[in-house]
């Protein structure tokens, strides 16, 4: 079984993002950028199953800049085969990466696509499930734990009140949350060996996809800043306060 | 507009999170509500007595039980042949399901919304919550999810929207639900709880974390919440998790125990009215957001602090 990998390039999740001065976006020029954390997550996983026999090749795939083979060349060094990078300036947005995912999925034939769940720039937390819709295929987001079963997927995932687990027929589409495993970090000779990995590189067009956006940001500012307030010297005076606020 | 609002539900009662989607959807035009499940003839016409809702459509098929997206998805599709918006609350339902139908309806769909400042045009949290963006849609429908804390909640009584069966597609025969451990618990609900109090690395492991915090959330009624250290750490299940992954919340008094303050954290729980911090770290970040600071170990305040109460 194939397993697509689908990963994007962000702000580092250490970094503080700024808004730019003139409300336009987030200021990204000279800004530490690495793989989405979640992402991480869905290469290690599919790397745990080639590791159990269940995979036997890993295609990791990026939407992006020229500079998101970085991002690629980490997910090879990791332990994918071989990447694919559908390289665009543009902005792309979820419902467009959806569709050129779908159409590198029916060239590639994976059994199985493992994304992260959202993106930490946009945090729009849809393109996974925009996959799924367009090919037709079942998806299990948010896993914390999956298991190949024959022609099947088994998903437990983080829901609201708990965990959930669904059956999925393959080829299936899931999305990870944070707990599904702790990815690896590459070693050097992996770092290495993943400079001579085959890189395709392709664009849109080549999936008869338009990026164009369909929204529209009109503005972007800081969230209103909330103020410290005091410090109290003691548990009683914390006690006074919560009198004051009603409580006990 | 006609809007149709995702109604969450567990085939027994309306959830909250329901309230406030109404409430967005009401700003947008008409309200009219799906109620897909097992058997929830009973949520269909407790749902119809919240103020403003219009109609109610009900479909009630046991390929509908659990919410699975494979399933429902169509459904919703199919309604939205006469709909303009389709609303859903950003519960791990809505976040399951909207943008599958948003991309069945070649619709890009706007997450998380904050506020409603025109008829395509939104406010929306991006980066954490570090950077909230004003988005207008150029599609033709619109599919969005919705910030339960953002919005007041829509009145649960008042209103008289008939209800009305639709079959939909049922069962796409792709999925099935499996089974769930949904975690049962006397303490209210995180995202609709007025007091929450939560804990984070520094209670140190599972036992010092019930020991120390379930006290004094049971002393002031409180909902108990945790910071991602403490869930990837095993002290709580994943479901106590508040912050940018977790749970957003934003309840009158949000009391944080032993909790820096990551940004990841403070994405989730930043609108709070009220915000009391107690750590033993003068420097921690959460202070820097705190309404009410108190320097101290927590394992001497917090039971002196249960004790004076």
């Amino acid at each position: 079984m194939k397993i697509l990998v689908p990963v994007k390039r962000v702000i580092d999740y250490n970094v503080k993002p700024r808004v730019k001065s003139d409300g336009t976006g987030v200021d990204l020029s000279n800004v530490k950028m690495s793989m989405n954390p979640f992402d991480e997550i869905a290469v290690e996983e599919a790397i745990r199953l080639k590791e159990k026999g269940v995979a036997t090749e890993i295609v990791a795939v990026s939407v992006g800049p020229q500079k998101a083979q970085e991002t690629l060349r980490t997910a090879l060094a990791m332990g994918a085969d071989r990447a694919i990078l559908v390289q665009t300036d543009d902005e792309v947005e979820p419902l467009a990466v959806a569709k050129i995912l779908k159409g590198i999925a029916d060239e590639e034939a994976p059994g199985m696509v493992i994304l992260g769940k959202q993106a930490i720039d946009d945090d729009c937390n849809q393109t996974g499930q925009m996959l799924a819709a367009l090919m037709g295929r079942p998806q299990g987001t948010f896993a914390s734990k999956v298991e190949v079963e024959g022609g099947s997927v088994s998903v437990t995932r983080e829901v609201d009140g708990g965990l959930e687990t669904v059956k999925l027929a393959m080829p299936a589409v899931v999305t990870t949350d944070l707990r599904l495993n702790e990815p690896r970090y590459a070693s050097l000779p992996n770092i290495m060996k993943a400079k001579s990995k085959p890189l395709a590189t392709k664009a849109p067009a080549d999936y008869g996809v338009d990026t164009s956006p369909r929204v529209k940001t009109l503005k972007v500012a800081e969230p209103p800043v909330r103020q410290a307030g005091i410090k109290v010297a003691d548990v009683d005076a914390l006690v006074a306060k919560l009198k004051e606020m009603g409580v006990a | 507009m006609k809007t149709l609002v995702w109604v969450e539900h567990d085939n027994a009662s309306v959830k909250d999170a329901t309230l406030a989607a109404v409430t967005a959807a009401s700003q947008l035009g008409e309200v009219h509500l799906l109620v897909a499940g097992a058997g929830c003839a009973g949520v269909a016409e407790q749902a119809g007595r919240i103020a403003g809702v219009g109609k109610v459509h009900l479909a009630d098929s046991p390929a509908y039980a659990n919410a699975l997206p494979e399933n429902v998805a169509p459904l919703v599709v199919e309604l939205m042949g006469h709909h303009d918006a389709f609303v859903a609350p950003a519960t791990s339902n809505g976040k399951n399901i909207a943008p599958r139908v948003a991309a069945l309806l070649d619709v890009m769909q706007i997450s998380d919304v904050l506020s409603v400042e025109g008829s395509r045009t939104f406010t929306r949290p991006t980066y954490a919550g570090n950077a909230i963006a004003t988005v207008e849609s150029s599609d033709a429908k619109l599919v969005i999810t919705v910030r339960g804390t953002a919005f007041a909640k829509a009145a649960t009584e008042g209103g008289s929207g008939a209800v009305e069966a639709v079959s939909g597609s049922g069962d796409a025969g792709l999925s099935s639900f499996v089974g769930a451990e949904i975690a049962k618990s006397e303490r209210p609900e995180l995202t609709s709880a007025k007091i929450i109090v939560s804990g984070g690395r520094a209670l140190k492991d599972a036992d010092t974390f019930q020991a120390t915090i379930f006290p004094l959330a049971d002393k002031l009624g409180a909902a108990v919440g945790a910071s991602r250290a403490a869930v990837d750490a095993g002290y709580v299940p994943n479901d106590y998790q508040v912050g940018q992954t977790g749970k957003i919340v934003a309840p009158e008094i949000y009391i944080a125990v032993g909790i820096s303050g990551a940004i990841q954290h403070l994405a989730g729980m930043k609108d709070s009215k009220t915000i009391i911090a107690i750590n033993k770290d003068e420097d921690a970040p959460i202070f820097q957001v705190a309404d009410v600071g108190l320097v101290a170990d927590l394992f001497n305040a917090v039971p002196e602090l249960v004790g004076k109460l």
